[in-house]
């Protein structure tokens, strides 16, 4: 049990308004990423779900249960909405053991002695860090710090566990490592996850959704491929993916059941079906939307093909990237492994249609769908 | 992201959470707490003071022509336009200012100039003198006055000094008076200049000085353009604290003024309270609060905006040592000639006169005696009405006073100081955060004789549920404890700064409540910091004179002014014999608050 409904949520820093009217549901289970650049939101959100921010108008229900109504200036402790958190900076108690650390929460709530000895056990062997339950925190790497917060957070058992950038502070072996171990643990316990990061791999590796913010407001909440395939914004658009995604100007046409759009890669046109709601009727300037992925690079002419011209190329090992110039456009292109050119080489890209996105200039709004 | 918080309409409902989540609360309960006991300890006597200096008193009734209670200008038209007012308050001004600017003009440089050869020159033996230098300043500042008069005593002061018993005469002007006051206040006060400008000259990072000499620049042009303008906020804030402080003194300016009947505004105002008219005291107390605060005010208003890059800290790393060439050991020698002559010679001297049976007569042994120490009164020589201070029970009284004045005051200050810090700390940027934060400075801005005088005009009469006070020892601890909240809140705010809020959440969120947060997780992060902050309250209490010295009673008396009261009563062997322990008292503390508790002598500023 683990589900959050948040409706008009506004909070105010004085006149600094920094969340506006949020409307987020957190099924039960999910692992649902906040995802944003810094100051976007994201941890002021985390910080009203967990009672240490009292937001100024909006409710918030835990399980249908009411928690905060700033109508009625309502807001449920922290303490008692069944919960944990874990900080950016651990706040791991330092004049306390690794094994009081992650007891105090148990002690608090009286449990009995032997119950929270298996408990916290229980959560730092979950951790694997039981070795350590006789150190003082100090004595610790960042990394095992971090398997501490982890363990105080899974100890008692909450129902919903918010995780505030718990990995920004990690080298990025570290980080991998501990992607995996926040997946697995979010499988074996079945709890309600609620992660903030800036950082989208990580949002896209483990969540089972992603709201993305800025500027305080959502933009779009999404299964991390759904928000991968088709951003619903171009500013969406353009912060998911890295390498980031490729713009293209051109002009498009929406009458008759059928979309066409004219730009420097190709005439092409798309069936109703394709178009989003957000598409205006008539003549528009549009955004085409590529990821570098999905451009086929061939050396030689083919049917279909535009050609291009070579800028430079960014050879990697696993991948390279290569900058190309095609009429007035440059794009970046992915291809995989090795791949050597020489400058201002030709070379012919081949486009799927299907494959990408096209976005209102004025609006800024997705209007045709990727498949 | 700008826009206003929308207004709500107040429903029954709301009122009632509103109300619930101020009184569940127990912040808030100590917001209150705090605040209502600054606005009746601090805000509420100056006031009051402020309105008896415009209300007439039973004994000026008649010669005022009015009733008692009346509102009169009698005091102030007494104090600045009267026959008397030359020699009440011009006078003694004048002399106060005297003082103060030539003290000022001494000690200031000569501080600076010692923090930037112990910072940033290569002068050998640094690390021990750099230690010895503040001793000075661990000695209360009376006690240096006793010091000064068991050296150049003369036959004017009852029994001749040493310098008498030398056969050398020493005039009434070196003796006593300005000459005497200023010398001896720049020996106490150069520490603070010292303390500010080398706790800077260590904060600057010494890149800014390599990158002048990368650009071309010498020794000397680095000095001139770089270090100095970094540090000149720092000797700004020496300068006027030490103007501050000395303009409110009191016990080295009535030890070495008044046998001469030389006046300070601080010793005129101390007998205007003790046998004149107390509403010229008082008024006398409020002009005294007011140049402090004006010299504090100034203090911010040119210093305010440069004193942040003052504190840009480095990553600390080396810092480049200026090379002294030949100046370096005639530097050296002049240093340690100076703590000779300025410390350790008139503190031998002291040790010595406690030793002798007629001061100035020689050490011959014949001339020594332990009857100051542990004589009874049955072989008392002529003139003296005393045992030795071990057998006298006024010794044991002012000890036991001393003792129990300390440990009481300066555990309450330093509890008072960790709260007010967490308040001020974790209400900051709410108005009562830095309503706090001002309150609790308050008492740094009254010069201590005028505190003193304050609690003594709010407290020696009944107001409503509490008694009068006067000659009650609460009374005594009361005025040490608030006249050092500034001292124990900024110790305070500095602990609570470091203790994140985030550990505090973290507790919040696995359910514990405010006083469980409290007991379990601050005041254990907080310990250190409090038990060092609690010692530095400690030892600054133990020195005070000043604050206390309007507030004593025999049966409140402390070793402070029983020395006071033996060295004016021309017992000087007795006084020093008490001057003696006190240093020893002090001494120990020190090394306790610096081996057990890691307290850092330089940040207390008593």
């Amino acid at each position: 049990m683990g589900r959050i409904e948040l409706k008009n949520i506004d909070k105010f820093y004085g006149n600094n308004h920094v969340l506006k009217n949020l409307n987020l549901t957190i099924e039960d289970g999910d692992f649902m990423t906040l995802l944003g650049p810094s100051g976007c939101g994201k941890t002021t959100t985390l910080r009203i779900i967990s009672g240490l921010e009292k937001p100024q108008n909006g409710t918030m229900t835990m399980d249908g249960k009411e928690v905060i109504n700033a109508n009625d200036a309502f807001f449920l402790e922290p303490g008692k909405r069944e919960l944990n958190l874990v900080f950016q900076s651990y706040a791991l108690w330092p004049h306390m053991t690794v094994f009081d650390n992650v007891a105090f929460g148990l002690k608090i709530k009286k449990m009995k002695k032997e119950q929270i000895k298996m408990q916290v056990m229980d959560a730092l062997e979950k951790m694997r860090i039981a070795q350590y339950a006789d150190r003082y925190p100090s004595e610790l790497s960042g990394g095992q710090q971090q398997r501490v917060a982890m363990a105080r957070a899974i100890a008692g058992h909450s129902k919903i566990l918010l995780l505030d950038e718990p990995l920004s502070n990690l080298d990025a072996k570290l980080r991998i490592d501990m992607r995996a171990e926040l997946k697995r643990l979010h499988n074996e316990m079945g709890t309600t996850i609620i992660y903030v990061t800036h950082d989208q791999i990580e949002a896209m590796t483990m969540s089972t959704k992603i709201a993305l913010f800025s500027a305080g407001e959502l933009i779009q909440v999404a299964k991390p491929l759904d928000l991968y395939t088709n951003p619903a914004t171009l500013m969406a658009a353009d912060f998911i993916g890295n390498p980031r995604i490729n713009f293209i100007n051109g002009k498009a046409k929406y009458e008759g059941g059928e979309m066409k759009v004219a730009c420097s890669l190709g005439n092409f046109t798309f069936p109703k079906k394709d178009v989003t709601e957000a598409a205006p009727a008539g003549e528009f300037d549009c955004v085409i939307g590529i990821r570098p992925e999905q451009i086929e690079m061939h050396r030689e002419a083919g049917e279909g093909m535009v050609e291009a011209k070579v800028y430079a190329d960014q050879p990697a090992g696993s991948e390279t990237l290569i900058t190309v110039v095609c009429s007035e456009d440059e794009l970046l292109v992915k291809q995989i492994g090795i791949q050597m050119y020489t400058m201002n080489q030709p070379v012919y890209l081949k486009i799927d249609p299907d494959k990408f996105n096209v976005y209102d200039a004025k609006s800024e709004k997705l209007v045709k769908f990727a498949v | 992201m700008s826009g206003k918080a929308p207004k709500k309409p107040m429903t029954a409902k709301r009122l009632k959470n509103l109300v619930l989540s101020v009184v569940t609360n127990p912040f808030n309960l100590i917001v209150l707490i705090s605040l209502v006991m600054l606005i009746c300890l601090v805000a509420v006597p100056l006031v009051s003071v402020l309105k008896t200096t415009f209300t007439l008193a039973r004994a000026e009734a008649r010669r005022a022509g009015g009733q008692v209670g009346d509102f009169t200008l009698y005091y102030w038209k007494y104090l600045f336009a009267s026959k008397l007012s030359m020699a009440t308050f011009w006078r003694p001004l004048s002399h106060s200012l005297l003082i103060s600017f030539f003290t000022c003009l001494i000690a200031v440089p000569f501080g600076s100039i010692m923090a930037w050869l112990m910072v940033r020159s290569d002068l050998p033996g640094k690390s021990v003198l750099s230690l010895l230098i503040i001793v000075p300043y661990m000695i209360p500042s009376w006690c240096k006055s006793m010091a000064w008069l068991s050296v150049f005593r003369n036959a004017r002061g009852g029994s001749p000094g040493f310098l008498e018993g030398l056969g050398i005469a020493v005039p009434d002007w070196l003796a006593y008076g300005p000459v005497a006051i200023i010398m001896v206040m720049v020996l106490h006060y150069y520490a603070y200049s010292y303390i500010m400008v080398s706790g800077t000259l260590q904060s600057i990072n010494s890149e800014l000085e390599e990158m002048g000499e990368i650009q071309g620049a010498n020794k000397l042009q680095i000095i001139r353009s770089i270090t100095l303008p970094l540090v000149l906020p720092a000797v700004l804030s020496g300068l006027i604290m030490t103007l501050s402080k000395t303009l409110g003194a009191y016990g080295v300016p009535a030890n070495l003024g008044l046998r001469i009947g030389y006046y300070t505004l601080s010793t005129r105002m101390y007998d205007a309270l003790g046998a004149g008219t107390k509403g010229i005291g008082y008024a006398m107390a409020l002009l005294m609060v007011f140049m402090a605060s004006g010299c504090i005010f100034a203090n911010k208003i040119i210093t305010g905006t440069r004193k942040s890059y003052a504190t840009i800290g480095g990553k600390g790393g080396h810092s480049n040592v200026l090379h002294l060439g030949k100046a370096k050991y005639p530097l050296m020698i002049f240093l340690i000639v100076f703590l000779i002559v300025a410390l350790f010679v008139p503190m031998m001297i002291l040790v010595l006169e406690s030793f002798q049976v007629s001061t100035g007569a020689g050490y011959g042994l014949d001339n020594l005696t332990l009857y100051n120490w542990i004589g009874d009164l049955s072989e008392a020589p002529k003139n003296v009405n005393f045992p030795g201070i071990f057998k006298n029970p006024d010794f044991t009284k002012a000890l036991w006073n001393t003792v129990r004045l300390t440990v009481i005051a300066s555990i309450i200050t330093a509890f008072c100081g960790q709260f007010f810090g967490y308040v001020s700390t974790r209400g900051r940027g709410k108005w009562y955060g830095s309503l706090i934060e001002q309150l609790v400075f308050v008492p740094y801005l009254i010069p201590s004789i005028a505190f003193g005088a304050i609690f003594l005009g709010m407290f020696s009469v009944k107001h409503g549920p509490i008694p009068s006070l006067y000659g009650t020892f609460a009374l005594v601890v009361l005025v040490s404890v608030v006249k050092h909240f500034p001292f124990a809140s900024r110790s305070g705010m500095a602990n609570m700064m470091q203790i994140s809020t985030e550990l505090e959440e973290a507790a919040d969120v696995a359910g514990a409540s405010f006083w469980q947060r409290i007991f379990r997780i601050v005041l254990p992060l907080s310990k250190n910091g409090f038990l060092s902050g609690m010692m530095l309250v400690f030892i600054t209490i133990a020195k005070e004179l000043d604050v206390i010295a309007l507030l004593m009673t025999p049966s409140t008396r402390t070793l402070s002014y029983l020395a006071f009261v033996y060295s004016a009563d021309a017992l000087p062997q007795m006084a020093d014999a008490i001057s003696i322990v006190m240093v020893v008292f002090i001494m120990l503390s020190y090394l306790i608050a610096n081996k057990v508790f890691h307290a850092d002598i330089s940040k207390s500023m008593g």
